[in-house]
């Protein structure tokens, strides 16, 4: 992992709730580098946007974090909050889920974009006003020049969405973390969305983390995928690797989940039944064993550890992986 | 055919109408307002009797062509006294509400953005400026300070700020969880520029109503103040120093008190409808969230 642009090691979120402890991110270790795209898949409520907020020490302001996030050779858990505002947005940046929302309704779009330039680089007006022209255009936005000075509500949501893009890659950034970058938009937009972020980060060799529920997303856009669940990987692996063969059975479930098109209409789609567990009551065992249907002995009683499948880069933890027969 | 193809031509022609309609009563306060403010910035340049001369011989006098509203009890012109006393109601009635939305709006916005113990600091002595009696603190404070029209528009200034401080207090502490406020962080904003480009653009709306509003009831405060005594020292007038001199004779002159009361509530009035009207006009936010 010494390569990498980003490690976090070890990282563990708590939250303080009125009903006791809340573990948002329990023992996660992950790593991207440059120019690399790494996709985490989980549903709702497993730490994905946590795990974000803490490579960004963006945590809220309850939430302790510990364990290391190492980007580029420092450790940002123990960076003062000056020079960590300063890698924001100039060396990290982010794209957020709804762009009704993370963008200023009363700012214009040329005030959020130009301010964000001269916040971090050294550009006139002139200078950062060329530059919003030439970010916008290559996000895909027609007639950038008369954006500039229009408001948020005046663009439609995969407008919205492409200006959020173009503000993040405003600085050149070498890590962009996508959080959800498509989960608000029309499916006829994501597909758009996810090509132009594709198509950027090759063009400006920039890492990129993309988060998502949606195995689909993932699948050939990235290189790595981890699969959270309840606030821990349950599986890590080059995502070919992964498509040919996942070995934990809650990756498989999620896969499942995906409509397909060769299906009949109206077949009912497969569902993960039941709901995670309550992540203030921490399971004894492992934290998919309610609803899985390999389910059985020390699954209960025991935390399965990450452990490599058949090549080191493949790591799952399950005592009972698919396809590898029943566990010990 | 024809008629439709003329009428097709001339639709094609006009620009689209974007005014939207406001009211007339809408224009009723705009013209009042202008009124009010014209007549008491060029009192000087009217040709109007002296507010302060007295004419003993002419006491509450009825309407002439001499005295157009009459004279008061101490034969003084009315309509002199009441757009003199236009000037101290605005002046007092602007300039406080400033004072309250500057400290209250400040300090509200960096309560509800930095929030822990300096909030509980602001939050706590708003709650002791408010639970003190209002009254005792401006008679206090005239008692000290002597009865002028700077003390006055600082007591009224004051004792507004918890009211903007709540008001932009609780915009921010919502506008604060927002994701764009996140967004700006994690594009490496400063606290400053967050509180400055990001949220005050934001709270500046909420506040600018509450400041019309504001406006609105310190003219109506100042009124009462003046009329116990408290306000503007005589023989300067103001119109609530005109209600109160005008109720010693309410039997023999209605008039007296009854004037100066109408241009309050037609100038409160109007500055309400105006509130409302321009933010109604200026929220950028309609429809978009």
């Amino acid at each position: 992992m010494s390569g990498a642009l980003l490690s976090v090691e070890d990282a563990v979120v708590d939250l303080p709730t009125p009903r006791g402890n809340l573990r948002a991110v329990d023992h996660v270790d992950l790593a991207v580098g440059a120019g690399k795209t790494l996709g985490i898949v989980g549903e709702s409520g497993c730490g994905k946007t946590m795990l974000s907020r803490a490579v960004l020490q963006l945590l809220p302001k309850k939430a302790k974090l510990s364990g290391r996030v190492m980007f580029n050779g420092q450790d940002l858990t123990t960076l003062s909050a000056e020079k960590l505002r300063k890698l924001r947005g100039r060396s990290l940046a982010v794209v957020f889920q709804d762009p009704m929302t993370s963008l200023n309704p009363v700012l214009t779009i040329g005030t959020q974009l130009i301010e964000t330039i001269q916040e971090h680089l050294e550009l006139d007006l002139a200078q950062a006003r060329q530059r919003s022209i030439e970010l916008l255009a290559a996000v895909g936005i027609p007639a950038p020049e008369q954006r500039l000075a229009q408001y948020p509500h005046q663009l439609s949501g995969g407008m919205r969405q492409r200006v959020a893009i173009a503000i993040a890659l405003s600085c050149e950034p070498q890590l962009l973390i996508a959080d959800e970058p498509t989960t608000a938009l029309d499916v006829t937009i994501q597909a758009q969305i996810l090509d132009l972020l594709a198509r950027e980060q090759q063009r400006r060799h920039m890492a990129m983390i993309i988060i998502t529920h949606d195995l689909g997303v993932v699948a050939g856009r990235t290189d790595e995928v981890a699969v959270m669940y309840a606030g821990r990987v349950v599986e890590r692996a080059p995502t070919p690797a992964l498509f040919k063969q996942m070995r934990m059975p809650y990756t498989e479930a999620l896969l499942a989940a995906l409509p397909k098109l060769d299906v009949a209409p109206h077949t009912p789609l497969p569902a993960i039944s039941g709901r995670p567990p309550d992540p203030t009551r921490p399971l004894k065992g492992c934290s998919f064993s309610p609803r899985c249907r390999y389910s059985a002995g020390r699954c209960t009683t025991e935390k399965p550890r990450l452990s490599p499948a058949e090549t080191q880069e493949h790591l799952y933890a399950c005592f009972h992986p698919i396809a590898a027969g029943v566990g010990a | 055919m024809a008629t439709l193809e003329l009428s097709l031509e001339e639709e094609a022609g006009a620009t689209p109408v974007r005014r939207r309609r406001l009211g007339t009563l809408f224009w009723f306060a705009i013209g009042w307002m202008v009124l009010v403010f014209a007549v008491a910035i060029f009192a000087d340049l009217l040709p109007l009797p002296n507010p302060t001369d007295m004419d003993m011989l002419e006491r509450r006098a009825p309407i002439s062509a001499e005295h157009w509203l009459g004279t008061d009890g101490l034969g003084r012109d009315e309509l002199s006294r009441l757009i003199y006393g236009a000037r101290i109601s605005l002046i007092v009635g602007l300039c406080a509400p400033m004072i309250g939305v500057t400290i209250g709006g400040a300090l509200g916005m960096l309560a509800g953005y930095f929030r822990g113990r300096f909030e509980s600091v602001v939050v706590g002595s708003m709650d002791v400026l408010l639970a003190f009696p209002p009254l005792i603190l401006a008679l206090a404070v005239t008692a000290y300070l002597g009865q002028s029209i700077f003390n006055l528009t600082c007591i009224l200034g004051v004792l507004g700020i918890p009211a903007f401080m709540r008001v932009s207090r609780a915009a921010t502490l919502t506008l604060a969880r927002r994701e764009f406020v996140i967004a700006a962080q994690a594009l490496g904003a400063t606290h400053a520029r967050i509180l400055l480009r990001e949220l005050l653009p934001n709270v500046l709306l909420p506040l600018l109503a509450f400041f019309l509003l504001g406006v609105a009831v310190t003219i109506v405060v100042e009124g009462s103040l003046s009329f116990l005594g408290l306000g503007v020292p005589p023989p300067i007038s103001s119109w609530g120093s005109m209600i109160g001199e005008g109720r010693e004779s309410l039997d023999v002159a209605p008039m007296l008190a009854f004037i100066p009361a109408i241009a309050m509530f037609l100038t409160v009035l109007a500055f309400n409808l105006i509130g409302d009207t321009m933010r109604a006009l200026t929220d950028p936010r309609q429809g978009a969230l």
